[in-house]
């Protein structure tokens, strides 16, 4: 037994780390941010050198064949960044689709783009009704002989603005709510009735609402089989929960030392303020509640690698997302609050941490939608 | 990153769950469970004997004094099948808490005196810490032992004592001298019970039980051989221990068999005609502290991962106690809770099917007395206080 990285892993999470503290301080991310693009397309091209954009990929495509573990590895680290190059998006999220796909045309023809830094990748699922829901589809496809005609309208798209392709939900047959009949298309942000509208997250990145109006797909831009995209969905789901949360958990243990250290500096009443007992206390539980975190993820690893049955792996992902949502909102709460009157200013870091927290919580599901999915896989009469 | 086993110690898992199947049997009568039972000294020395005759009472000793020799591995697998099995601990006072003191700090005649009698069991030590005026500031104690030639004479209270009432013996902080730090000054003596001068008066605690005691010193001789190490230098020898003491504090299999008990009984308590395990607010109740659970499990493993890979077990043990006490607790909560207004009946003669649920009076008995577990080895305030300081360097 053992919680050690291997030595590839270790060499990753040096590197992202590397770059974090070396490139990517707080001025040069708020001009990233205030930039046209919103993101460093010189910084993704060096990703791609630096091999970062190849983590989670098979060999046959290029990839450097990780799993899980290289992922969160990476995630982590760029949470004490706050980078908002669209990392998620387009490596973990639409990435992991791609990879899971059983359409090995597509799969050759997009994976090596990806982890060559050409192509900017997101999963446009939500609507503007559906909330977390994933399997609430209005969006149609209706069959046209060798292909489908989309028509629907995604909204809080993931980096949607920058993004070359997207992996749409449809629904090829069945009722909005309906499990079975919802399909995975991979359509192109230039292709005709497609129509994007970008705007900035609070934290930052940037999102957009595409409005698909007769969009011809042709059928070989299909996942896998017409009306199982739910399913794809659930195989990639643990590794893009994963994913985020190993994000969070960067971003939580930088807050956390973050005011461990102002807290040393900062005087009041004669005494630097985490003299105090009552704020030492508190440091302590938010301490505590990193470290639970990290469990809670490193048991998400571990279970992925093993042949943990896929339920338990299931209870564990949506636990790992509500211990998230708990503790980052303390965390986050606690930081901004403890830093005190500079806590609420702009140009402190530790707001904008807080910031991304927040999105992480309400990315995939917020605390109390995956708490409800964990009560509904333990417990019943 | 990988938390299998090896065959070998799924092998030795296999060993400890069927002698704990085989074994255990007979014992698991409901006085090894109630501390407070009439019989729950025999009960308990019964099992302890068990244990000794296997081998396998003392698997934090080194081997040269009794131990096991087991690897940390298999002590943690020991560990952990001891708590799914619902098998209490052993009583620490003797094997865990004055053993380890006498095998690192006592003389060779100490070892050779005390060491057989707690891995036997035929001896039973109680604490002799905690004062009326010295509790969480345990180096306030004020218990005097004055030196004259070959005894100390020893006045003072110590309270809070667990099963002093019956215990052949005692460990104790007493006051030797004055120094200019209040822990200095502290020694550790060891006091047999029978000892002219003991008083041993009960506490009967909230849930209506008595294992806690007051024992009271009143020129009680003590022979200067029973003093261990050097005098004064009390403080450092029990300090060296606490560590220890915390890690086993997180009790993770054992809240991982008190969750599936109370997740049966919400499966048979009615309520409006549903389960109470259906209901959405008590799942989201019994969640909080599931979830809470499936972390400390790994908080504990990667402890553990720590220590066999050569770490001692450091200030992390303090966050074990914490949130380790803070679950076994949310789940006395939510027994009592699901207990509804029959887990108030002290219904000693009332048959279960009169009452009509069965668990009731020790949902009311584990949740009173489970308060203590923040309040002992430790306060969970003054856990805070050793990782602010130690961890967090504040």
């Amino acid at each position: 037994m053992n919680f050690e990285f291997s030595e590839e892993q270790t060499m990753i999470k040096d590197s992202v780390s590397r770059f974090v503290r070396e490139r990517y301080d707080f001025d040069t991310r708020r001009g990233i941010i205030e930039s046209d693009d919103g993101i460093s397309r010189e910084f993704w091209t060096m990703f791609a050198e630096l091999g970062w954009l190849s983590v989670p990929f098979a060999e046959e495509y290029g990839g450097f064949g990780g799993n899980v573990v290289d992922i969160a590895v990476v995630m982590e680290e760029m949470g004490k960044g706050i980078m908002v190059e669209p990392y998620a998006s387009t490596v973990v999220v639409f990435g992991g689709l791609l990879s899971a796909s059983t359409n090995a045309a597509l799969k050759e023809q997009v994976i090596p783009s990806i982890i060559e830094g050409d192509c900017l990748g997101s999963f446009a699922y939500m609507e503007p009704q559906s909330r977390y829901e994933m399997s609430d589809v209005s969006t149609t496809a209706i069959a046209t002989g060798d292909g489908y005609t989309l028509n629907g309208v995604k909204t809080v798209v993931a980096n949607g603005g920058t993004a070359h392709k997207f992996v749409v939900t449809a629904r090829t047959s069945g009722e909005q709510f309906d499990h079975s009949g919802v399909s995975l298309f991979l359509v192109d942000a230039t292709a005709p009735g497609v129509d994007v509208k970008a705007y900035k997250m609070m934290d930052g990145q940037s999102a957009a609402t595409l409005t698909l109006t007769d969009v011809a797909v042709d059928q070989s831009q299909l996942l896998n089989a017409a009306g199982e995209g739910m399913d794809l969905i659930g195989q990639v789901m643990p590794q893009i929960l994963i994913g985020l949360s190993a994000e969070a958990l960067g971003i939580m243990a930088t807050l956390n030392t973050l005011t461990v250290e102002y807290s040393k500096t900062r005087q009041q009443f004669g005494a630097p303020i985490g003299s105090f007992q009552v704020l030492q206390h508190r440091m302590v539980d938010t301490f505590m509640g990193c470290e639970q975190t990290k469990s809670m993820l490193y048991r998400g690893l571990c279970e992925s690698k093993s042949e943990t049955d896929a339920v338990a792996l299931a209870k564990t992902v949506h636990a790992l997302k509500a211990t998230v949502a708990r503790y980052g909102k303390i965390i986050g709460e606690e930081a901004i609050q403890l830093h005190g009157g500079i806590g609420m200013t702009d140009e402190l870091n530790i707001g904008h941490y807080v910031k991304r927290l927040m999105m992480i919580n309400t990315s995939y599901g917020d605390g109390d939608f995956h708490q409800k999915a964990f009560n509904q896989l333990s417990y019943s009469a | 990153m990988d938390i299998r086993f090896s065959a070998e110690d799924i092998a030795f898992r296999d060993e400890v769950r069927d002698f704990f199947a085989a074994e255990y049997e007979g014992a698991a009568s409901t006085p090894l469970s109630d501390n407070a039972a009439t019989d729950y000294k025999a009960a308990i020395v019964g099992w302890q004997k068990k244990l000794h005759a296997k081998g396998w009472i003392a698997p934090g000793w080194p081997k040269e004094y009794g131990g096991t020799g087991w690897t940390s591995t298999q002590k943690f697998i020991y560990e952990t099948e001891r708590g799914l099995a619902g098998i209490p601990d052993v009583v620490p006072f003797g094997l865990k808490m004055v053993a380890p003191v006498i095998y690192t700090f006592g003389s060779e005649e100490q070892k050779a005196r005390f060491l057989p009698g707690i891995l036997s069991s035929d001896d039973w030590w109680c604490q002799g810490y905690s004062e009326p005026g010295a509790g969480s500031d345990l180096a306030a104690l004020s218990t005097s032992a004055d030196y004259a030639g070959d005894n100390y004479i020893v006045n003072g209270r110590k309270i809070w004592t667990t099963f002093a009432q019956y215990a052949d013996w005692i460990f104790c902080l007493v006051r030797t001298s004055k120094g200019i730090r209040r822990q200095e000054g502290i020694s550790f003596l060891l006091i047999d019970m029978n000892t002219p001068g003991i008083t041993v008066k009960p506490i009967v605690t909230i849930d209506g039980k008595h294992s806690l005691n007051e024992v009271l010193f009143e020129d009680v001789a003590v022979p200067t051989e029973n003093l261990i190490g050097e005098q004064d230098k009390g403080w450092t020898y029990a300090k060296a221990l606490l560590a220890h003491e915390r890690t086993g504090m997180a009790e993770v299999a054992d809240s991982k068999r008190m969750l599936e008990g109370l997740k049966q009984r919400a499966t048979t308590e009615i309520n409006g005609g549903k389960p109470m395990i259906e209901d959405p607010v008590f799942q989201m109740r019994m969640s909080d502290i599931e979830m809470e659970l499936m972390a400390l499990e790994y908080t504990e493993l990667r402890v553990f991962a720590s220590m066999a890979a050569g770490g001692m077990p450091g200030p992390e043990s303090s966050l074990l106690k914490i949130k380790g006490t803070e679950i076994s607790q949310a789940i006395h909560e939510l027994q009592l809770q699901l207990a509804a207004n029959y887990g108030g009946a002290l219904a000693g003669d009332l048959s279960s099917n009169e009452l009509g649920h069965d668990f009731a009076a020790e949902a009311r008995g584990k949740y009173m007395y489970g308060r203590a577990a923040t309040i002992y080895g430790g306060s969970n305030e003054v856990q805070r206080n050793v990782i602010a300081k130690a961890v967090l360097g504040l």
